[in-house]
């Protein structure tokens, strides 16, 4: 590794200019990109084809490696296969699985023929994973066995599914357009042309929640790699030599942007532990592979820190260089947690799925204001407005909405099928992110919350709006009202007020089976950890229920004006 | 397996388990870090078992290590149900 001091964030400033990561690349305007080829036959031709480039270990201690030749060889035969199978340049193929070698490899196969990339959180239930990959009219999915299940509960509204792609489907009998694919038992192959896309190709589409309708797919092209090549290396601060470790799982975009394409695309070295949360086995996994990245979440910090920092003095976690964390606001505590338990402080980083990239930093080598989201990340453009008139404020201090000037590379090129949505995140020529902040004296950026009522649980966006449809098929809820509610952990978890039909009265047992119910239709994230069974839910005169009532009710803030609402 | 463990088991494979997943759950199976049970669906369980057996399990005693297996799930429920004097 090497051990050149961190360049400034002022000198990283001075003259900035996207086309530091073209030239890097060795990428001029109007060339072929492909995202696949980058991250794998292009480090492969630098010299770099027998470094490791995935060490991957599950809950039970099967390890697999692969070097960037194999990552290579590799995704060319998954690009060979679904070119085969007849799919088309364009086409949405799903990968929907869990952290398994193939989930990667497939993600730069699909690339590389020409494919729009959608992965999804493989524990979505079926009603989450029908309303993605129909907005989506998805073409292929990429399953495990164990996932396939929820698939065929939803296959026969899927007419635009024409195949269902096993990893594991070993000599188990598949149904009606399933196919298997046995990774490791087909010819490899050595050459494959990658699709010729260019800047504006689509590349990857993840899908997003917001307050009001259906999660909305986020599209974003093969250029996003200017910027998540960069921000790898100057956010992350990626180096030849790394061992970097991403808690993210790909179904969300930190597990692309940061969990492949980054890091691949710097010829870094990942590891990936396939299993749930378990803090000594984190600890043993770092020191065992010497971990010097470590990109993690607020939710798993906090985790650690209920576990204690014994447990981590346990583990030589000597080889660690650099924290970061994102998908939630990372607490002071936090921050000063990690500084006293492994001598270096989690950096915040603050991006959405939207953004394609890390956009606000704690940059490696500028002070750490913990609690603080830090400083836009050169070439983005990133201000403060005011809610009303979308004009920057003047002064500091002042809470309003994070906006930020559209343009750079890896920012999402539409939602798909949705323009009127796409265009609503724009006012005055800003990008809105859709959270409150401050900006200080210094140019730092202080997080206050939210903007709308999408709930942010374990950094994970939840809409309420699919859990108040799935809750309205219950046969004993009436009405219902999905809200945050602070969680120690979590930072926020999802509450749900339901009134119920005549003939069905409030028990632990109902709560338990609507609470089941939602985690089996959508996921566990948007289980309401808490559900409250009221007379009536606020409403204004027209009818529509008011979520900040309730809410502000959750987190013991003033109700604002309930003028509007209707009397009981 | 004792008593606890197997009404504990049968929920976990009914609930937590896909349809057509035929994994053994044993004593010492693990189910957060295997990712059978999540760190969100915990919550679930936890309820389940605060019903089921008429107890209440403060969080501070919820750990992912104390719901990883049906053996240390089994303890926590016994501990809970017999107060140390």
């Amino acid at each position: 590794m090497t051990s050149s001091p961190v360049m400034s964030y002022e000198d990283r400033l001075a003259g900035f200019d996207w086309s530091i990561a073209e030239r890097e690349l060795s990428y001029r305007e109007g060339d072929r990109i492909n995202i696949g080829w980058y991250c794998t036959d292009r480090i492969c031709a630098q010299g770099r084809a027998g470094v490791p480039a995935l060490l991957w270990e599950d809950f039970s201690g099967a390890e697999r490696t692969y070097t960037f030749d194999d990552l290579r060889v590799l995704s060319n035969t998954i690009a060979d296969y679904l070119r085969g199978l007849g799919l088309a340049p364009g086409e949405r193929i799903c990968l929907f699985m869990d952290r398994v070698p193939e989930l990667y490899i497939g993600f730069l196969g699909i690339l590389k023929m020409g494919g729009v990339a959608q992965p999804l959180f493989s524990a979505f239930g079926p009603e989450s994973l029908h309303t993605r990959l129909a907005n989506a009219g998805t073409a292929a999915i990429l399953t495990q066995k164990k996932h396939v299940g929820k698939v065929r509960k939803i296959l026969d509204q899927l007419p635009d599914l024409r195949h269902i792609i096993v990893v594991d489907a070993g000599q188990g009998p598949l149904q009606a357009r399933e196919v298997p694919l046995a990774l490791d038992a087909l010819p490899r192959v050595e050459s494959f042309d990658a699709y010729p896309s260019t800047a504006e190709t689509p590349s990857v589409l993840h899908y997003t929640s917001g307050t009001t309708g259906q999660p909305k797919g986020a599209q974003h092209v093969h250029y996003s790699l200017i910027s998540q090549y960069l921000t790898a290396k100057w956010a992350l601060d990626l180096r030849p030599g790394d061992v970097y470790w991403c808690n993210a799982d790909p179904g969300w975009v930190t597990g692309t942007s940061y969990g492949i394409i980054g890091p691949w695309a710097n010829g870094v070295t990942q590891v990936v532990l396939d299993s749930g949360f378990n803090a000594e086995r984190w600890y043993r996994f770092i020191e065992k592979y010497r971990v010097t990245v470590w990109y993690s979440a607020p939710t798993a910090i906090r985790l650690l820190m209920r576990e204690g920092a014994e447990l981590a003095h346990r583990s030589d976690l000597s080889s660690l260089r650099h924290l970061c964390s994102v998908g939630e606001p990372l607490n002071a505590e936090a921050v000063i947690w990690s500084q006293q338990t492994f001598g270096l402080p989690f950096h915040d980083t603050f991006w959405q799925t939207e953004t394609g990239c890390i956009v606000i930093t704690n940059f490696p080598g500028m002070p750490v204001r913990p609690g603080s989201m830090g400083r836009p990340f050169p070439g983005i453009t990133a201000t403060v407005v005011d809610p009303k008139t979308f004009e920057p404020y003047a002064d500091f201090g002042r809470v309003g909405l994070i906006a930020l000037k559209p343009g750079w590379p890896s920012m999402m090129r539409s939602y798909w099928n949705n323009p009127t949505a796409y265009e609503s995140k724009f006012r005055n020529g800003w990008y809105l992110c859709g959270d409150r902040s401050s900006i200080d004296q210094e140019g730092y950026f202080w997080f206050v919350g939210r903007d709308d009522d999408v709930i942010n649980t374990g950094g994970h966006l939840v809409g309420p709006f699919e859990i108040e449809s799935a809750l309205l098929e219950h046969p004993a809820v009436a009405e219902s009202a999905a809200v945050s509610k602070p969680d120690a952990i979590n930072m926020e978890v999802v509450k749900a007020f339901v009134t119920l039909k005549t003939g069905f009265a409030p028990s632990p047992d109902l709560e338990l089976e609507i609470m089941n119910t939602i985690r089996r239709r959508l996921s566990p994230l948007a289980m309401p950890q808490e559900i409250e069974f009221v007379a009536s839910l606020p409403k204004t005169r027209s009818g529509k229920i008011v979520r900040r009532v309730l809410r502000a009710q959750e987190w013991g803030e003033p109700v604002g004006d309930i003028s509007t609402l209707m009397e009981e | 397996m004792d008593e606890v463990q197997r009404v504990i088991r049968d929920y976990v494979v009914k609930e937590y388990l896909e349809e057509g997943d035929d994994r053994e759950i044993t004593e010492t199976t693990p189910l957060i870090s295997g990712g059978i049970v999540d760190s969100f669906s915990m919550v679930s369980l936890k309820r389940f078992i605060e019903r089921k057996y008429d107890i209440q399990i403060p969080d501070a005693d919820a750990s992912t290590a104390a719901f990883d297996n049906l053996a240390s799930i089994s303890a926590l429920v016994e501990r809970f149900r017999k107060p140390r004097a």
